[in-house]
């Protein structure tokens, strides 16, 4: 160590302490003009008159990418605007026995509903039991319980719908034209909803006889790996006329390798509803023209929904006294026409 | 597995360069069996790529993309090299540049442009292989568990950064620097910094006391430290390159990518690590060519592209994978062990 010590050391540690210095000033994401706020769209709920406090648990994954991140802050936002709910809200985790953990705490805590959106849905389902019968009611978000006594109520999004929809979307757009080529970015294989998403697409497509699907590649919803395949995906398809792409993030990718290719000559529509997809729709000036939803609002639906739980009240506008066991959301198409509305509820 | 099945005369401590025959004959000399086998699945895959699709496939484009999609990994596994051949193991590799590319992507880095972007990736990648040096080569602790511990706090970091967001680059000097428009002569920028990294790989590891003292270190420690070599500094130094390859990377992906996120260079140490050892380093250390690795990510970016253009789905792309793996290593282990 004492050779360390040497001017040449000493140089080079004064050197390392600036730039170290200098590195801590650059770790801030806030914009200068900082307009920070994604949640959630302002509909008035069932019932906004404050009523009986309620407490409501809130477990979910880690918040490792846009859309995880968004249901956190719809569920805070949501919580925020009612005075009579508190959220006690847990550290995210994606370890299995880890948010089991978190979830006992919160019944031990007596918190007076629960709303879970499991890492794993199947895995959770034990512990999304043990509330139920502890008389904690679970709201039981997107990813779903093995078995419906593990829940009250179950609000998720539709990934065949979004398949769906989006394969009407594109074969409404290519009416008319024959041997239309189709190609599909997908998410992550490894998942079942990637499997519900194209089978979803593939379904849709076969109501359009002119309209052919010639190519499916997987990437795994990062940017980087959907750059990596849809560059590959352009080298192979020299020619086609509309891509699906399963997820916003990956899109970002997507774009930037359909750019650096120089290609114009499709249209393209995304999945998820990411910020910055709304904005490219807006825009208009490069293919991708529409995206498919996969809400993140459902989180602040989700506080609606354990907020009658908790209060004893059905949902306004059904005429149940309760509110339902089940809500799957629609996956609607943002376009061009509608995008203004669903801007505030783009995710980044 | 882990025994030179090679004669020793393959190794590249028996080149230390003595009585060096002409540039030529040294080259084909240093050629080894190894590099050959390689070289021979790799055109058997460019003839399988070219008899599938051969339109798409022998195509200047197709070219520029298979390179510049293996120059990331490919930087990243220059310095992993380095590490092996030293006898050490880098698993935080893939964390650092997922680290440096969103340090270097941050809102705040940004406003200061092309340069504080490139600065901010590559000291954030030496930081990171200054700590991960520190601690093994100072700390005592074993490059595994070293590394192992970057790895987890690395991603944390970035995680923490991003919360979790995709942070796009707006900078237009950067993202010009992934168009066609910035081909030099047909040659992708990425392509050219990746060879260039490459170039001074192997002029290091072949050329300098660094390299030979590298290859000292990781063929026996103790008899490196007899015979004078600061066998503690060495490895600092090892882990300091590794994390400026990861930086470099880092930045190169930012490039590509236009964007830093949080899930960027996932799974690089497993890839990087394959890639060195389909090219014939020893995972205990003392052996090892730049050339080697370098093929090993070509002929990987190639599967990858070969699958993709015949549209193969990512179960069959794996399960082929793997067994391409391992076919490429017994080849070579056959042809080496016969001649």
């Amino acid at each position: 160590m004492t050779e360390i010590t040497s001017r040449r050391g000493l140089l080079f540690g004064a050197a390392a302490v600036s730039a170290g210095a200098l590195l801590t000033g650059c770790t801030s994401n806030e914009p200068s003009d900082s307009k920070d706020e994604p949640a959630g769209n302002d509909q008035p709920a069932a019932d906004d008159k404050p009523g009986k406090p309620v407490t409501i648990g809130f477990a979910g994954p880690q918040a490792d990418h846009g859309w995880l991140n968004a249901i956190n802050d719809n569920a805070k936002k949501r919580a925020e605007k009612y005075s009579d709910v508190t959220l006690e809200i847990t550290e995210g985790s994606n370890d299995t026995a880890q948010q089991i953990g978190q979830i006992e705490t919160l019944i031990n805590k007596k918190v007076d509903v629960l709303v879970v959106l499991p890492a794993d849905g199947k895995a959770l389902t034990q512990v999304g039991l043990k509330a139920m019968r502890a008389g904690i009611p679970v709201v039981n978000l997107d990813r779903i319980f093995n078995t419906p006594q593990a829940y009250r109520c179950w609000i998720g999004g539709d990934n065949y719908g979004m398949g769906l929809n989006a394969g009407h979307y594109i074969g409404e757009k290519l009416k008319g034209k024959s041997d239309a080529r189709v190609i599909e970015l997908a998410g992550l294989d490894n998942l079942e909803l990637t499997k519900q998403r194209t089978q979803g697409f593939d379904d849709a497509l076969k109501n359009y006889p002119n309209i052919k699907k010639v190519a499916r590649q997987a990437a795994e919803f990062t940017v980087e790996s959907g750059q990596a395949k849809m560059a590959q995906l352009l080298q192979a398809q020299s020619k086609f006329d509309a891509l699906w792409n399963h997820d916003d993030d990956q899109g970002v990718g997507a774009l930037r390798a359909i750019e650096q290719a120089g290609r114009d000559d499709f249209l393209m529509v995304g999945g998820a509803g990411a910020l910055s997809a709304f904005q490219a729709i807006k825009q208009d000036d490069g293919v991708l023209k529409a995206t498919v939803l996969y809400p993140p609002t459902m989180a602040a639906s989700a506080i609606d929904l354990a907020r009658a739980l908790g209060q004893g009240k059905g949902i306004g506008g059904l005429a149940e006294f309760e509110i339902p066991s089940s809500i799957t959301l629609y996956s609607a198409v943002v376009d061009k026409t509608n995008v203004d509305q669903y801007m505030p509820t783009g995710f980044r | 597995m882990t025994q030179p099945v090679s004669p020793p005369r393959d190794s590249i401590t028996d080149k230390v360069p003595q009585d060096r025959p002409t540039a030529w004959r040294g080259l084909l000399a240093r050629t080894d069996v190894r590099t050959l086998s390689l070289l021979g699945v790799l055109a058997v895959l460019v003839l399988i790529g070219g008899i599938t699709k051969p339109d798409e496939f022998l195509d200047t484009r197709n070219l520029q993309l298979v390179l510049t999609q293996a120059s990331v990994i490919g930087v990243v596994t220059v310095g992993m090299t380095f590490v092996i051949v030293s006898g050490g193991i880098d698993l935080s590799v893939g964390a650092i540049v997922a680290l440096a590319s969103v340090w270097a992507t941050t809102v705040a880095t940004q406003e200061y442009g092309f340069a504080g972007i490139l600065f901010t990736a590559v000291v954030v990648g030496v930081g990171c292989g200054l700590v991960n040096g520190v601690l093994i080569a100072y700390g005592a602790m074993v490059p595994f568990i070293a590394t192992l511990a970057m790895l987890a706090s690395a991603r944390g970091l970035a995680l923490q950064i991003t919360d979790g967001k995709t942070q796009i680059v707006t900078v237009p000097s950067v993202l010009d620097l992934g168009e066609r428009d910035a081909y030099i002569l047909g040659v992708p920028p990425l392509v050219l910094v990746f060879a260039v990294v490459t170039v001074i790989g192997w002029l290091v590891l072949n050329r300098t006391t660094f390299g030979r003292r590298t290859v000292a270190v990781g063929g026996n420690p103790e008899a490196a430290r007899l015979a004078g070599i600061d066998v503690r500094r060495q490895r600092l130094y090892l882990y300091l390159l590794s994390g400026l390859c990861c930086g470099i990377a880092a930045f190169l992906l930012i490039v590509l990518s236009g964007s830093g996120q949080n899930t960027n260079g996932n799974l690089y140490e497993l890839d990087a690590i394959a890639a060195a050892i389909i090219g014939g380093t020893l995972l205990t250390g003392g052996r090892g060519t730049i050339t080697g690795s370098v093929l090993g990510v070509l002929i990987f970016t190639t599967i990858t592209n070969i699958f993709a253009l015949n549209n193969l789905q990512s179960d069959v792309q794996q399960i082929a994978k793997g067994a391409i793996i391992v076919a490429a290593v017994l080849v070579q282990r056959r042809t080496a062990s016969t001649t």
